[in-house]
């Protein structure tokens, strides 16, 4: 399969990304580590005037440890967050969700960038950066703005970017010292996407009440979303058991299920609470 | 478009449009069709090849994504004198059937034991999760991958 012919530029600068972005008005998008987007043009899903290749920019891959987290490259590669140590040490949930994306090709050449942007609704990097609070710092725009992880899944295959924006910087909290954290999915096996894959984090007080709770969901539904009516349920309570899984069932809440040739809509919301059963199982018992 | 690759240690300026895909680029233009197109959806990783020391699927990647770039295809794995441990114990272990996954599985490997020299069974069937075996030859495979490991730990059975 060979794409329809496109003008192809790879420019030195986000400056002058955007702007060639910005001249053809729509028909041209941005390529990271083109496993979404070349795949989608190879298929004749996406036929564009122009690809703008981010790679030959300097200084888009890279890892660095800040006051309270880390400042991630949107050009960093899946391979480069899961071996990264600062990852494992900062916001492990994040390195371990990495290292379960697709094989290890693909996250050798997809980047966390990518992954936000394309927002594909069975992307896995989404659902550990809702749970941790991320934040994408978005050039291309009047002045850089920042967007929230909570409002940057907009809808399938749809992200709060506006046309002409790429993201510059992902901004993750490090996790509290004492956190646990799980990613539990059901992987497609032919595509290793998740049917649906949920990400957890929680603490406790001396007293072993939660304190804080934040789990998100990917694979289910139009967009990843965090279950709130499962966060909310949780602080306060005991991690037993029976907290658990009357937790895990709120995580269906709110959730318009897709059904396709890997799950009906069932099925998934079967999954949604069983994975976040797990999840949640795994992450209490990681408690440092 | 001019592109500058150095396949195997061999440097060549060529001419692509942007829509050419590196495994077109590798087999046609350069003629080496040890690289091979499988299910051509970036699933079977047949066409596995290291793109500056990384294995990479060559059906999705363009060629001008490449430009400056070194690669390593199946063909620049032996030695004139000796084969790559990996591809010797594909042979002693049996670790091909058809053929037809092998390049791919042979360089996916090599990446694998790069990273890790001290493989599981299960760390190997992680490793490959991208590569498939419509033989589904893979038990031979993950053996030919662990003798492997251990030739490149330099011990020896």
């Amino acid at each position: 399969m060979i794409p329809a012919a496109f003008e192809y530029h790879a420019p030195k600068t986000l400056r002058q990304a955007v702007a060639t972005l910005r001249r053809y008005d729509g028909e041209a998008r941005v390529l990271a580590g083109g496993m979404s987007l070349v795949p989608m043009m190879k298929l004749r899903l996406a036929n564009l005037a122009a690809v703008v290749d981010l790679s030959k920019i300097d200084g888009l891959a890279f890892i660095d440890e800040t006051a309270n987290g880390l400042a991630i490259g949107p050009m960093t590669t899946h391979y480069a967050v899961e071996s990264s140590d600062v990852v494992r040490r900062v916001a492990p949930i994040l390195a371990e969700t990495a290292a379960l994306v697709g094989d290890v090709q693909v996250r050798n050449r997809g980047t966390i960038g990518g992954s936000v942007a394309h927002a594909d609704p069975a992307a896995d990097l989404p659902a550990a950066l809702l749970a941790l609070e991320a934040t994408f710092i978005v050039a291309g725009g009047p002045r850089r703005r920042t967007i929230r992880a909570d409002k940057m899944f907009v809808d399938a295959y749809t992200s709060a970017l506006n046309e002409g924006e790429i993201i510059a910087e992902v901004r993750v909290p490090a996790m509290a010292s004492g956190t646990g954290w799980s990613y539990q999915k059901l992987a497609n096996r032919a595509s290793r996407f998740a049917v649906v894959g949920i990400a957890a984090l929680v603490a406790t007080d001396e007293a072993g009440a939660c304190t804080r709770a934040r789990v998100a969901v990917t694979g289910a539904g139009p967009a990843p979303v965090r279950a709130r009516a499962t966060e909310r349920y949780l602080v306060g309570k005991q991690l037993t058991p029976a907290n658990i899984a009357k937790a895990a069932a709120r995580a269906t809440n709110g959730i318009e299920f897709l059904g396709d040739v890997h799950g009906s809509p069932e099925y998934r919301e079967h999954l949604t609470a069983e994975l976040t059963k797990r999840a949640l199982t795994e992450a209490s018992e990681r408690m440092g | 478009m001019k592109i500058n690759v150095t396949i195997n240690g061999e440097t060549r300026t060529d001419d692509v449009e942007p829509r050419t895909l590196l495994v077109h680029y590798i087999r046609e233009m350069r003629g080496l069709t040890g690289t091979h197109i499988g299910c051509d959806t970036s699933q079977c990783g047949a066409c596995t090849v290291l793109v500056d020391g990384l294995a990479v699927k060559s059906c999705t990647m363009f060629a001008v994504q490449a430009d400056d770039a070194t690669i390593q295809t199946i063909e620049g794995v032996a030695t004139d004198e000796a084969l790559h441990p990996v591809q010797e114990a594909f042979w002693l272990e049996h670790g091909l059937q058809c053929g037809y996954c092998t390049p791919g599985m042979v360089i996916t490997l090599m990446q694998v034991l790069e990273r890790n020299p001290n493989p599981t069974e299960a760390d190997v069937r992680r490793g490959i999760a991208g590569n498939l075996c419509r033989c589904t030859g893979y038990q031979n495979i993950v053996a030919s991958a662990m003798r492997a490991a251990e030739t490149m730990r330099g011990e020896t059975r």
